[in-house]
């Protein structure tokens, strides 16, 4: 019967491994607004919280979420969280609401959220349920009358590098992994419940024009391209360090290669001479010697994370400044008018 | 002397012109739980989170769903529920407190009063907020009321409901999209530049109706409006008169700032493609 019973597990653990990757997250609007919610009232400070749902097929639904409390450095208190979390999925349980953990969103701002820490949280995450999400949400931007939602998960390959503590530049290079292949962003779906489509339908205030398109229409986008082009020249500045250590790596490569085969040369003159003079030569290696250990090389990992939120900097001045253009040009036609 | 005859039915509550603000997010909410309330059960019931505004406002900003039991008349309310999701929410937004309790349905019943004399107790006159999921009377009915207490001298007779002016606030909806809400599905959250053109379109469509309604009256199609037509010349005049050569100057070295930058953010990022291949390519062998 055991045995039976553990076949099956093994079946159901094989067909799992078969799921079709995920395409699409179909969140509920009650989770977005949830998640609004809370980072707007904690902005700029940034929570967190988690995510709650199904996973079908090659779809993440997205039903609902819990913010966490903001952290404390403390292990009291994080016991204090870890209970929370359970007493939350406990109570949402009795009132039906999924209880399944799928991911997890957080605020950020101006999107700078591509650190260590969110890495290592997918992985910890990823370790419990196979398939998750990374859902964030910029609450910065809403001032600008658009909806930052986004999806994020790890790439498998980027994954795989990660846990066994590969990314050096030899395995990249094999896996053919670049900074953009960190993080792969899945398209969000929304999905209402017919109730509240309906009640929707029915509470839509008639006014033809809504707060969203003030904001939108506004001409001045100063203050915000002038915080992301700090963002970027901070994260310029970072880069160019990381640069520097990798400069510092190869110089110091170079210069043991350098000792290696002045050491090597001479150890072969002097095998010669003791040939000649009928004795055994020396081994051509000596692992006690210290230019022979290797130099550890630098991570990565860091320039590639500096690198993506350059990338995302980048987009979004490039955005910002492209519907400045459009707003501009709308300004024009009025003024001709 | 005089006083002493008299029976007097007194009001209980001072508060006279108390209003209450309700997010989307709370109506949302109440409808998720509806949607996935237990069998048999025929309403739901939950705890409203917000805090009173100084001039007596009741500010709604979250709620949670309690479990409860109804029937004949008898109310069973998950109070051990209650407590622990108060303390779990309270960790998260200290400043949130319970400023009520809301329920599906139509109206108030029974029952109502009995869960209302609960509340009462956790809090000092609770508002009772009531959202008709069942569209009974083909329409959306979402209400508020607060209870005064009927007393006469020490005896309590009776409880009365009354209604208090409801705001649904749509802000936060307003920032998802409406079209996005109202629809059961929707294939993707609408980027920036398809939210600006919509924006766009939606001032084209009001110019249009403005340069309609002028050409109506003007024309003497329509009557004219004195009201609408100082408005329309407040707009007309939040306008800057400027002559056209400034105006172009403007415009014009707006324009190159951002042409500016967006030309450095493109360089920029053409230099981490470069930077990126420079990198993994660069071996020592």
């Amino acid at each position: 019967m055991a045995n039976t019973m553990a076949k099956s597990f093994l079946q159901v653990a094989a067909t799992e491994e078969a799921a079709p990757p995920l395409r699409v997250i179909q969140m509920e609007g009650v989770a977005i607004l949830k998640i609004i919610k809370h980072c707007k009232d904690h902005s700029p400070t940034l929570v967190t919280g988690q995510l709650l749902g199904l996973d079908v097929g090659s779809v993440l639904e997205v039903t609902n979420c819990f913010p966490f409390p903001i952290r404390e450095e403390d292990e009291e208190i994080e016991a204090d969280g870890a209970n929370y979390q359970l007493e939350m999925m406990r109570c949402l349980r009795e009132v039906n609401v999924d209880n399944n953990t799928v991911g997890w969103y957080q605020s950020t701002l101006l999107g700078s959220f591509q650190t260590v820490e969110l890495i290592e949280t997918f992985m910890n995450y990823q370790e419990n349920i196979r398939r998750c999400v990374c859902i964030i949400y910029d609450p910065s931007r809403s001032d600008q009358g658009v909806l930052a939602l986004k999806a994020l998960k790890l790439s498998d390959s980027f994954m795989e590098l990660y846990r066994n503590n590969n990314i050096t530049g030899e395995k990249l290079r094999e896996k053919n992994l670049s900074w953009v292949d960190i993080f792969e962003e899945i398209p969000i779906k929304v999905s209402n419940s017919a109730l509240i489509s309906a009640v929707m339908t029915k509470l839509k205030p008639n006014t033809p024009v809504t707060q969203c398109d003030y904001d939108r229409l506004r001409l001045s986008s100063s203050s915000l391209m002038e915080r992301n082009m700090e963002f970027l020249i901070e994260c310029m500045d970072d880069l160019s360090m990381e640069q520097q250590k990798f400069q510092f790596y190869y110089r110091n490569l170079s210069r043991q290669q350098a000792q290696q085969q002045a050491w090597l040369q001479k150890r072969r003159a002097e095998n010669m001479t003791r040939k000649a003079a009928g004795e055994d030569p020396l081994p051509e290696e000596d692992p006690t010697n210290h230019i022979f250990k290797p130099i550890p090389e630098p991570s990565r990992l860091d320039s590639f994370l500096i690198t993506n939120q350059i990338a995302n900097y980048c987009n979004q001045i490039n955005g910002v400044s492209g519907q400045s253009l459009n707003k501009l040009y709308l300004m024009k036609a009025l003024q001709e008018d | 002397m005089a006083s002493s005859e008299r029976t007097v039915l007194q009001l209980s509550s001072s508060s006279q012109n108390l209003s209450a603000k309700v997010p989307a997010l709370v109506i949302f909410n109440i409808c998720d739980c509806y949607v996935r309330r237990p069998d048999q059960a025929e309403r739901v019931i939950g705890t409203l989170l917000g805090c009173v505004l100084p001039d007596g406002t009741v500010d709604v900003r979250n709620s949670y769903a309690v479990p409860h039991n109804e029937s004949l008349g008898q109310v069973a309310l998950d109070i051990e529920y209650h407590h622990t999701m108060l303390i779990s929410h309270q960790k998260v937004n200290p400043k949130e407190v319970i400023v009520g309790w809301y329920s599906t349905g139509l109206g108030v019943n029974g029952g109502s009063a009995l869960i209302h004399e609960f509340y009462s107790r956790e809090v000092s006159n609770p508002i009772h907020l009531t959202v008709d999921t069942g569209f009974t009377n083909g329409e959306l009915t979402i209400k508020a009321y607060v209870s005064h207490n009927l007393s006469l001298g020490d005896w309590q007779m009776a409880a009365q409901f009354q209604e208090i002016p409801l705001d649904l606030r749509m802000e936060e909806a307003d920032g998802v999209g409406f079209d996005t809400l109202k629809a059961t599905a929707v294939d993707k959250i609408p980027n920036e530049l398809e939210v600006m053109e919509a924006s766009m379109e939606r001032l084209l469509a009001l110019i249009d109706d403005i340069y309609k309604y002028v050409d109506d009256v003007v024309e003497g199609h329509a009557l004219p409006d004195n009201n609408v037509g100082r408005l329309i010349s407040d707009a007309v005049g939040s306008l800057p008169k400027l002559p056209a050569s400034v105006f172009d100057k403007l415009l014009n070295d707006s324009l190159q700032d951002y042409l500016l930058l967006f030309y450095l953010s493109s360089i920029t990022r053409s230099q981490l493609i470069l930077a990126e291949k420079l990198n993994t390519a660069a071996q020592i062998l």
